[in-house]
């Protein structure tokens, strides 16, 4: 392709490349102010409002928030359901995508259905609660992982990709004498590391992320994942309040100690990112393919 | 032996009933370990959203936990007819209205556009880099995005309030305003979502066929007209796709985002479907009517997703479903 040079090329390329800059920017410098913020006194802050750089270093508001064990026991709670939560969704996940994967599946469209059925419509918030009440999972930290062990889109991926693979692969081994599991164990996973570690960090994120379920399921405020103490401290502590249970009379914690708490509930999700990034948009685009 | 006969009937080559059963029975045997594989799924898919189905019928009753779905007095539409006649309804209805309007003329043609302009840098390095920056927002949850955008709009401390008092303005408390709460949705919907929905967008574009740019080339069209002209024509359907489906997603606004947002002073605009849900059901304990509403809400947004495919398949573009 012949580039093209005239002015108004150039002036374009320039307002565009202008353009995403600032976009780049507006998106990113939110993260650097608080990661700043959480690293500077409170003192500075105050003053100063706006920290990029801070000139007075400090890690007193991560001294303080790592004095209790509280924010200690959210984090693990957080990576004890997401590692957890994670292989048990992959587990699920990759059982049920490779089982439809077989076309000559008697009935696979009609489990296709009842799976798609359950993106379009559900039963709800209430009643999905009474459903965790009775399988005895309140205040539990299954009821993170149980009511969501299986995500329809990422269970669809998967799918898709089992049924690109080549028929020859199952063939062979057939032949070696294995059976259905044997295959998926030892020939189809190890053909489908990228999509299966694109799923696994799908779900890893979601696990995470996930803090409307502690909402709904737990009562117990130790059992609390990073995410809701971290609502607590930043939103509800500034009298952001709603719910009317939380109120305490506790002073409000100081700002860097809230951008601190935002920090490392965070950090984790940025540190696989880049891993993430390798294969997500790939993944992104199977998942809005058809099925 | 009359199911027999109807068999026989219906195939013009007479096929004994028994061996097609057996046939049938010899393909579901060979797949027998696959039939094992899918059940833990099909029965999480039972238990966590079929069984909440199941559950709905409820909002056909007065529920009382100790006495079950067997034990509860039937109330026939009751619940229906008190969610149509609160004074709440009309303002919740609004409220989520608007917001998805806001969707999907604010949010929506955003990421067609930074899609377009990401395609136009020639410089690879500098679009790997943009995106890599615009999709982050989207790894982070609700809780994150909220509290940064609480951290920095706070009144006391905050940078933006810091910034506005001196250059003279007044402080704005954007956390409990009802003016605020609308920007301040859409704009944490853009900054979340906009990066990354540029990648089905940017997909279809790269399927364009080069020629087309370089005919438009000889005839003289300038970038901009190319990017109108061409690209954009190119990703019409993929567009019209999206849009559709995001008809289909007209009530699910982020019940997780909305929820964070929502507070006493801002309630008149904020209140959504989802969120009166969870105050009447799990802070008022009032199952029955709350699942109710949930059920009105899914059932809006069934009809939706239903019409909105019709609508798809009928101006010629495929089906979603």
């Amino acid at each position: 392709m012949v580039e093209d040079k005239s002015i108004g090329s150039r002036l374009f390329n320039w307002t565009n490349i202008t353009l995403l800059t600032i976009i780049s920017l507006l998106t990113i410098l939110p993260f650097f102010h608080v990661v700043a913020s959480s690293f500077t006194t409170s003192a500075e802050l105050a003053a100063k409002r706006f920290v990029l750089i801070p000139t007075e270093w400090s890690i007193a508001a991560y001294q303080y928030i790592f004095s209790t064990d509280t924010v200690f026991r959210a984090l693990g709670v957080s990576i004890g359901v997401t590692f957890f939560g994670t292989l048990w969704s992959m587990l699920l996940s990759v059982l049920t995508a490779y089982g439809l994967s077989r076309k000559d599946l008697v009935g696979r469209r009609f489990i296709m259905f009842f799976i798609i059925f359950t993106m379009l419509f559900n039963g709800g918030m209430i009643p999905t609660f009474l459903v965790v009440k009775e399988t005895g999972l309140l205040d539990s930290y299954l009821s993170l992982i149980m009511p969501v062990s299986i995500n329809a889109f990422n269970m669809i991926i998967l799918k898709s990709f089992f049924q690109g693979l080549p028929d020859g692969l199952e063939e062979s081994a057939k032949i070696d004498g294995c059976n259905d599991f044997g295959i998926l164990f030892r020939i189809v996973l190890p053909c489908s590391m990228p999509v299966i570690a694109t799923i696994s960090l799908f779900y890893a994120v979601t696990y995470w992320n996930t803090y409307m379920h502690a909402i709904l399921y737990l009562n117990d405020a130790t059992k609390w994942p990073i995410q809701v103490l971290l609502r607590q401290i930043v939103v509800l502590a500034g009298g952001m309040n709603y719910d009317g249970a939380n109120y305490t009379d506790v002073p409000p914690p100081e700002q860097t100690v809230k951008m601190a708490v935002i920090v490392v509930a965070t950090i984790p999700v940025l540190l696989v990112y880049p891993f993430l990034q390798k294969h997500f948009a790939k993944g992104a685009l199977l998942g809005s393919m058809k099925e | 032996m009359d199911n027999d006969l109807v068999v026989v009937k219906k195939n013009s080559t007479v096929i004994p009933k028994a061996s097609r059963r057996t046939e049938l029975w010899k393909r579901i045997k060979k797949n027998k370990f696959m039939y094992l594989m899918i059940l833990p799924g099909i029965l999480y898919f039972l238990i966590y959203k079929y069984l909440p189905m199941y559950g709905l019928i409820i909002a056909f009753q007065d529920y009382k936990p100790y006495l079950g779905i067997s034990g509860s007095e039937w109330v026939g539409f009751d619940h229906f007819k008190r969610l149509f006649s609160e004074p709440d309804f009309w303002f919740i209805f609004r409220n989520t209205l608007l917001l998805f309007v806001l969707q999907l003329v604010i949010f929506f043609p955003i990421p067609i556009f930074l899609a377009l302009m990401l395609n136009e840098v020639r410089n690879q390095a500098f679009k790997k880099t943009v995106q890599t920056i615009v999709y982050i927002p989207h790894f982070m949850s609700w809780v994150i995005i909220v509290s940064i955008c609480y951290v920095i709009l706070t009144l006391d401390g905050g940078v933006v309030n810091g910034i506005l008092e001196s250059l003279g303005f007044q402080k704005i408390n954007f956390l409990l305003s009802d003016e605020w709460f609308r920007p301040m949705y859409i704009l944490q919907v853009i900054w979340r979502e906009a990066g990354w929905g540029t990648i089905i967008f940017l997909a279809a574009i790269a399927a364009v066929d080069p020629q087309l740019y370089e005919a438009a080339r000889m005839d003289g069209a300038n970038r901009l007209q190319q990017m109108i002209h061409i690209t954009l024509p190119a990703i019409k359907s993929v567009i019209v796709v999206l849009l559709i489906l995001k008809i289909g997603d007209i009530l699910e606004l982020g019940f997780e985002h909305v929820f964070l947002l929502l507070n006493a002073s801002n309630r008149n605009v904020a209140e959504i479907f989802d969120t009166y849900v969870y105050t009447t059901g799990l802070q008022q304990g009032q199952f029955s009517y709350s699942t109710a509403v949930g059920f009105f809400k899914g059932i809006v947004g069934l009809i939706l997703v239903m019409f909105a495919n019709w609508l798809a398949k009928k101006s010629g573009e495929e089906g979603v479903y």
